[in-house]
């Protein structure tokens, strides 16, 4: 294993987010703040409260959620792109670096700033709204397993895209609907049955109830079927990198 | 074992059905530096992406150093330097973490001193802590050869290294690579520039559509298909080249003012000497002399002609 390749990649990327901190901190930091304005604050105090827990505070895990699914995607696919774009992805392919060290390095930064963002997101909340950690440890593997799940998915979009449009296809035309229709902002059980049913097939649903569980022990669907269902992702996400791999797929002719 | 790079029967075709080399055999010494010449399209690039990794042979085998590149793809690229023909680099990273970033993907732990040293012999030094996209052509092109160095490679690529440079910075990129040489490194360049091979390289390798035409020690090459001109410059214009001359091969400049004897090396029976007796016994009488000889581009140019 080439664990010094695997540090070079990962502190190159962190190196690049704290260069672009405002775009990869600051403004989902104030995205998600407005979030609070709008539907804690504003819409919140006409909605008691929702499975016994406060509004706002019942939001809280959506909104970690919906930021995360977009920046790990947006971090990894960009961190994989850009040297696409520029040329310099001949020095990581003469290199010799075997490519689950390319996948730790690249989907490992972007996971790790998913995370300190979710962190921040959580602290920003915690202005606004009481927050319970109910089960902790849960809290925390679901963050982790999402946010490298959902990196993989960039790494996988990165290598697809030929061109800075199609980088933001995924995340603004699939990953961000299906958040908002996943409850970032309500139970499914609010919805009337047969819209009920239709939102089991957006896989963010599992994501988030399993994640809001581990906050208040609440769930949409059971916290087990949550999990398997972040499992699937993840073994998904990894197939089609191995695949990308093996085959060169946009990488090598 | 003296052979560093071992190349054999390397083919590529391009899923566009493009064929790209056929059949490539070549073997690169230990410490010598090979120019690998001709003209573009020819597979110059191509073959150096795949010794490096970044293409994949259709079929063939390539050894650096006794490793296979498939199978031993690790050791042999370790080996390995390259300094690609465009100008890829990061631009809002710093120098001095971008020459960081390469020794740390080729797995050797930072080496402030190593860094220091190879930035300094390329100029850099100063500009460590600069962004990359303040930085000129020239120094870009530098810094593609820093970081290629930055992990102490035992083979180096030059893939048109001093493409757009000015002349200082060619010549001094000529010295780096001498030094290069002297510290063991072998170096495999491909150039436009034939007066770039003529003055670096030890051997030169010719190829054209795909295919390698030939491999000859430089001065070999200069000696085998180089052509020698002897002219002389006549007290008194010849209408035409006398008949006792006829079996030399001889041009007669349109004035009539100067004799130019064509002379190939090889050939011991053309010596300079006999022919000049020849021209004393025709009763000719010369003012001056002087003689040029083909350049490696000359013979580049034909030979690529040939084979067209």
């Amino acid at each position: 294993m080439n664990l010094e390749a695997i540090g070079a990649i990962y502190r190159y990327e962190m190196a690049r987010a704290r260069r672009t901190v405002t775009q990869t901190i600051v403004s989902p930091v104030i995205s998600t703040s407005l979030y609070f304005v709008v539907f804690g604050a504003a819409l919140g105090s006409r909605i008691q409260s929702v499975g016994g827990v406060g509004y706002g505070s019942f939001i809280v895990p959506g909104l970690v959620m919906l930021s995360l699914l977009g920046q790990s995607i947006s971090n990894a696919s960009f961190g994989i792109y850009f040297p696409r774009f520029t040329g310099t992805i001949y020095e990581i392919l003469s290199a010799p670096v075997s490519p689950v060290e390319i996948v730790l390095g690249y989907a490992g930064a972007a996971a790790t700033k998913s995370v300190i963002l979710g962190a921040i997101i959580l602290l920003t909340a915690g202005l606004f709204v009481p927050l319970h950690f109910l089960h902790p440890v849960w809290m925390v593997a679901f963050l982790v397993l999402t946010a490298v799940t959902f990196s993989l998915v960039g790494f996988i979009i990165g290598i697809w895209a030929d061109g800075f449009e199609k980088l933001q296809i995924v995340p603004l035309l699939i990953v961000t609907p299906l958040t908002f229709l996943g409850g970032s902002f309500y139970s499914i059980n609010m919805l009337p049955r047969p819209w009920r049913t239709v939102a089991l097939f957006d896989p963010v649903v599992y994501l988030i109830s399993g994640f809001r569980w581990s906050f208040y022990g609440i769930a949409d669907v059971n916290v087990g079927v949550s999990l398997a269902m972040t499992a699937v992702f993840l073994a998904v996400s990894l197939a089609i990198v191995w695949w990308i791999f093996r085959t060169g797929y946009r990488l090598k002719t | 074992m003296n052979d560093i790079i071992e190349i054999s029967g390397v083919s590529k075709t391009y899923a566009s059905g493009f064929t790209a080399l056929k059949g490539i055999d070549l073997t690169v010494r230990r410490g010598e530096i090979f120019a690998l010449l001709g003209p573009n399209g020819a597979g110059k690039t191509t073959l150096i992406s795949i010794v490096c990794g970044i293409v994949r042979a259709s079929s063939g085998r390539v050894m650096v150093d006794g490793h296979d590149i498939v199978s031993g793809w690790r050791k042999a690229r370790a080996l390995i330097g390259l300094v690609p023909q465009e100008l890829t680099t990061d631009a809002f990273e710093s120098v001095w973490n971008t020459v960081s970033f390469t020794r740390g993907l080729f797995g050797l732990r930072a080496s402030p001193a190593h860094l220091e040293k190879v930035l300094r012999a390329l100029s850099l030094w100063d500009k460590r802590n600069s962004r990359i996209m303040t930085l000129s052509g020239g120094m870009k092109r530098r810094l593609l050869i820093a970081k290629a160095l930055a992990h102490e490679p035992r083979v180096l690529f030059l893939d048109e290294p001093t493409a757009g440079v000015d002349v200082d910075l060619r010549h001094d990129m000529w010295q780096l690579v001498s030094r290069l040489r002297g510290e063991g490194v072998t170096v495999i360049l491909t150039t436009h520039y034939i007066e770039e091979a003529e003055e670096m390289a030890d051997r030169v390798g010719v190829i054209n559509n795909g295919e390698l035409v030939l491999v000859r020690e430089k001065a070999d090459l200069l000696r085998e298909f180089g052509t020698k001109r002897l002219s002389l410059r006549l007290r008194r214009p010849l209408a035409e080249v006398p008949e006792a001359l006829s079996a030399w091969r001889l041009e007669l400049s349109g004035d009539g003012g100067e004799l130019t004897y064509l002379y190939d090396a090889r050939d011991a029976r053309d010596g300079v000497g006999g022919f000049l007796d020849r021209v004393r016994d025709a009763g000719i009488e010369f003012t001056d002399l002087g003689t040029t000889e083909s350049s490696l581009e000359d013979i580049f140019v034909s030979l690529v002609r040939q084979r067209q």
